[in-house]
């Protein structure tokens, strides 16, 4: 079993893939990171009480600062390199929540817009066409304003994180269904479908147990692709202050927090989080980059 | 002219070295038909890449020599060599869909050509262009070149390809499987052609078949490879009536004659194991389940008058578009237990029938009966309906019929689930295992992938599918035409059996006459959507009543007459 993985045709073009290597390597430290926050970081930056302001703005070890705070601290003294894995733990937590909604909600659209055709497929194709004109911050901002007015303002609060996650969600879908309906559509003709249907299975069985696992290697790369569009567009939102407020960072947060510090030499308050983000964000795209490469070898 | 000598092509990998023709001697004369046959994987097309200096990557020449004229071709450098092919070598391709450019006019693809090899002017290079399409018999060439190749049919745009390889007057064009993407009158008429040319140019060709009956027609001398090596060859009438390799002998027996029925094919290679299926997965417990259904008989089928219309592209927002005839009044009637064979070129309607009956389609007008009751059309088909049992479809392709993600024991087991005959797991895995016997494969292959298994394995696959519904009518639509000869004289010869074992009734769809000969007890024709004639196979075969039925069954390439015995 474990040789025939290490055998099989992704494993080997993965480890000829300089690249792919890196981006994995990158990819499994921040995850990694932040799924572990709670035992690796020394503080709990959403717990006042945990860091006083004595310690506020540290410089990183190397420019002569506390040898408690590798990355130094914040103006509130909080520790930098527990802000940032609890920042990305929040982060990664939308952008995957919002990336599995979207997956669910435009794979279901796409397949059955590409199975039935016709008026279905028209119709979802138009609201899709409109979602596509709008753009996400554009979307992101409807959906918090109509939360806004629509729920109480204690309850918003609470419901912050799910109206963000709803609303990059809702702005991601369309490339599921797209790609779902395409591929559905050259699938739907191969003769294992056709016979599908002439058995009389139900239309349900046959996309979701034939055509579906057969269109899953370009599902697969969109949804590498768009989980780091998920996490960007959660970091501009907060960044715009539409999204997280302070007292639960995300990473888009402590980058707004860090502006601040920009011109006042305390520069490691916005870089640090900014250089984190790049860093996970490309190391997913490249990884997305190869899984495409991987499923469709005419591209290489 | 052409002299190949011990030409060795291998392949490097990850798995190490795949030497694909080893040790090939062939020569080609000015004026020689030389046909190279084989099956799939056999190499051919692989020394017409190596001729032509054109291996896909990373394909290698590993050794020997290849000499045209007094050139050594292996000693070129890249623009010596790309200068020598078209004007010395040309080739034609397979699908003359795609080996022209649909954006550019007969005219300019012709002119750019001979331009690009020769320093003509533009008037002179059409005047040539207009003797060549006209030698190569393209009447009204003179307007007619300035035409795009979508307005040109099949036959006709494979012979602007040739015309095209004729520009520069090369020695030798090599045909990778030129007419196996045309109908057969289409094909005779490029193969004379061919011929033609050879005979008044002098040209050498390399023609790269799987059709014997092509060899047969056309060829003067003949190799006939398999995994990359020769395995006979010399002139074309020695080899193919007394063959004295094995392998030629078994190939030639795998041929279906035109000219007369034989009970079973001779199968030339039989290596699958004897292996003695474990207690209730053997062959013998599948056919009890198959015969323990209430009747095993096959049902009989009748089409009463069905139209198929199909709505064209839409041309203007405002006007219907034109509906396009698929189907005009078809009337068929196929006996319980029998076996009807349909045949047509296509574009005749014959998948159509299938689909039809199948219910993918919905016909526009006309009735359906299984047996003595009504087979409601495809609309009013529901799920549940008893004819999604009792009629089972095998495909063409078992590359595509077969779901690539699910496990061989899935996709059999389906059907037994679906149509809740057999309730428990475990049975319906045994009952599965036990039909794979039956068809012959053997029990393991229940948890492999389709992937896993070669054409023919997986058309058998596909049979045992189909078989699992207890069904009464078989429609197999071209079973054998993406299968090598000596695995579709397997696959028919399986086809055969069950059919006499169990009675089913089978609709055999083919534009293979040979094959429905072998098949079928009777025979209907179809052209343009319309039956031409319908008649007991013999009867049809040895007197064909309607003149469309002539001209297909005399356009049919020959087979040698005395079919060769095996030694």
């Amino acid at each position: 079993m474990l040789t025939r993985l290490i055998q099989s045709e992704p494993v080997y073009l993965f480890l000829r893939s300089p690249a792919a290597i890196l981006a994995a390597f990158v990819a499994i430290l921040v995850i990694g990171g932040a799924v572990l926050a709670p035992l690796l970081a020394q503080s709990d930056p959403y717990d006042l009480s945990s860091f006083s302001l004595m310690d506020g703005l540290q410089p990183p070890v190397w420019q002569g600062g506390d040898p408690r705070f590798l990355l130094g601290t914040d103006d509130q003294g909080r520790d930098m390199v527990s802000a940032i894995l609890y920042g990305a733990r929040l982060s990664l937590m939308i952008g995957l929540m919002s990336m599995v909604i979207a997956s669910v909600l435009g794979v279901g659209l796409g397949l059955a817009a590409g199975y039935f055709g016709g008026r279905f497929d028209a119709i979802v194709m138009r609201i899709a066409d409109v979602q596509l004109a709008l753009p996400a911050i554009l979307t992101a901002l409807l959906i918090d304003g109509i939360s806004r007015g629509v729920l109480p303002p204690e309850v918003h609060q609470d419901l912050r994180v799910a109206v963000l996650t709803l609303a990059i969600a809702l702005s991601l879908w369309v490339n599921f269904a797209r790609t779902a309906r395409a591929s559905v559509f050259v699938e739907r003709n191969k003769d294992y479908v056709q016979a599908a249907m002439i058995m009389g299975q139900h239309p349900l069985r046959v996309m979701l147990r034939h055509i579906l696992p057969n269109i899953m290697g370009p599902l697969l790369v969109i949804m590498t692709v768009d989980l780091a569009s998920a996490i960007l567009l959660e970091a501009t939102l907060s960044f715009l202050g539409i999204g997280l407020p302070a007292d639960s960072p995300s990473l888009g947060t402590l980058i707004r927090i860090g502006m601040q510090f920009l011109l006042s030499g305390e520069w490691w308050i916005l870089w640090v989080p900014t250089l984190f983000l790049v860093a996970l964000v490309v190391s997913i795209n490249v990884l997305g980059d190869f899984l495409r490469d991987v499923f469709n070898p005419r591209l290489r | 002219m052409l002299r190949v000598e011990n030409l060795t092509v291998q392949f490097p990998g990850r798995f190490g070295v795949f030497t694909a023709i080893e040790e090939v001697t062939l020569t080609v004369a000015a004026g020689e038909i030389h046909g190279l046959v084989g099956e799939s994987g056999a190499g051919k097309s692989t020394i017409g890449a190596a001729v032509i200096g054109l291996l896909q990557p990373p394909g290698v020449v590993a050794g020997g020599t290849m000499t045209l004229g007094e050139t050594d071709l292996r000693a070129l450098d890249p623009v010596q060599a790309h200068q020598m092919r078209g004007k010395r070598i040309s080739m034609i391709f397979q699908d003359p869909q795609t080996s022209l450019n649909p954006l550019m006019t007969i005219e300019d693809q012709l002119i750019e050509t001979i331009q690009a090899h020769e320093d003509i002017g533009t008037a002179g290079a059409r005047a040539r262009a207009v003797a060549l399409l006209e030698e190569i018999g393209i009447a009204g060439a003179a307007k007619r070149i300035k035409a795009y190749p979508h307005q040109f049919s099949g036959g006709m745009r494979q012979r602007v390809v040739i015309a095209l390889a004729l520009c520069t007057n090369p020695e030798l064009i090599i045909a990778d499987e030129p007419t196996t993407a045309l109908d057969v009158a289409v094909q005779s008429q490029v193969l004379d052609l061919i011929r033609r040319l050879a005979d008044t140019r002098g040209i050498g060709f390399l023609l790269i078949t799987h059709d014997i009956g092509v060899i047969a027609q056309i060829t003067d001398t003949v190799t006939v490879l398999r995994g990359g090596r020769v395995m006979e060859t010399g002139p074309t009438g020695k080899v193919l009536r007394s063959p004295e390799h094995p392998y030629t002998q078994a190939l030639m027996a795998a041929v279906p004659p035109l000219d007369h029925k034989l009970d079973r094919f001779l199968v030339p290679h039989d290596d699958r194991p004897v292996l003695s299926a474990p207690e209730g997965r053997s062959a013998a417990d599948a056919e009890a389940w198959l015969t323990a259904g209430a009747q095993i008989l096959g049902e009989g089928l009748r089409l009463q008058d069905v139209s198929v219309r199909f709505s064209g592209t839409r041309t203007s927002l405002f006007q219907r578009p034109d509906a396009f005839t698929a189907l005009d009044r078809v009337s068929m009637t196929v006996r319980p237990g029998s076996v009807m064979g349909l045949v047509g070129e296509s574009g005749s309607g014959k998948s159509t029938i299938a689909k039809v009956i199948t219910g993918l389609v919905q016909p526009s007008a006309g009735a359906l009966y299984l047996g003595d009751t009504d087979l409601p059309p495809a609309r009013t088909r529901g799920r549940r309906d008893p004819s999604r049992r009792l009629i089972q479809m095998v495909f063409q392709d078992p590359f595509s019929s077969l779901n690539s993600r699910h496990r061989i024991g899935e996709i059999l087991t389906e059907p037994l689930w679906l149509y809740r005959l057999e309730t428990d797991a475990t049975k319906r895995r045994d009952i599965a295992a036990a039909m794979l016997d039956l068809v012959g494969l053997s029990a393991d292959a229940i948890d492999r992938f389709p992937h896993q298994f070669s054409g023919g394995q997986r058309q058998r696959i596909a049979v045992a599918r189909s078989l699992l519904a207890r069904p009464r009518v078989l429609i197999c639509d071209e079973p054998t035409s993406a299968l090598d000869v000596s695995i579709q004289a397997q696959v028919l010869n399986l086809l055969k059996d069950l059919q006499a074992r169990f009675g089913l009734t089978i609709l055999f769809i083919s534009h293979n006459l040979a094959v429905v000969r072998q098949m079928s007890d009777d025979v209907t024709v179809l052209k343009d959507g319309k039956v031409i004639e319908s008649e007991e196979s013999e009867m049809f075969f040895t007197h064909p009543q309607a003149a469309y039925s002539r001209e297909l069954l005399s356009l049919t390439p020959g087979f040698p007459k005395t079919s060769p015995q095996l030694g």
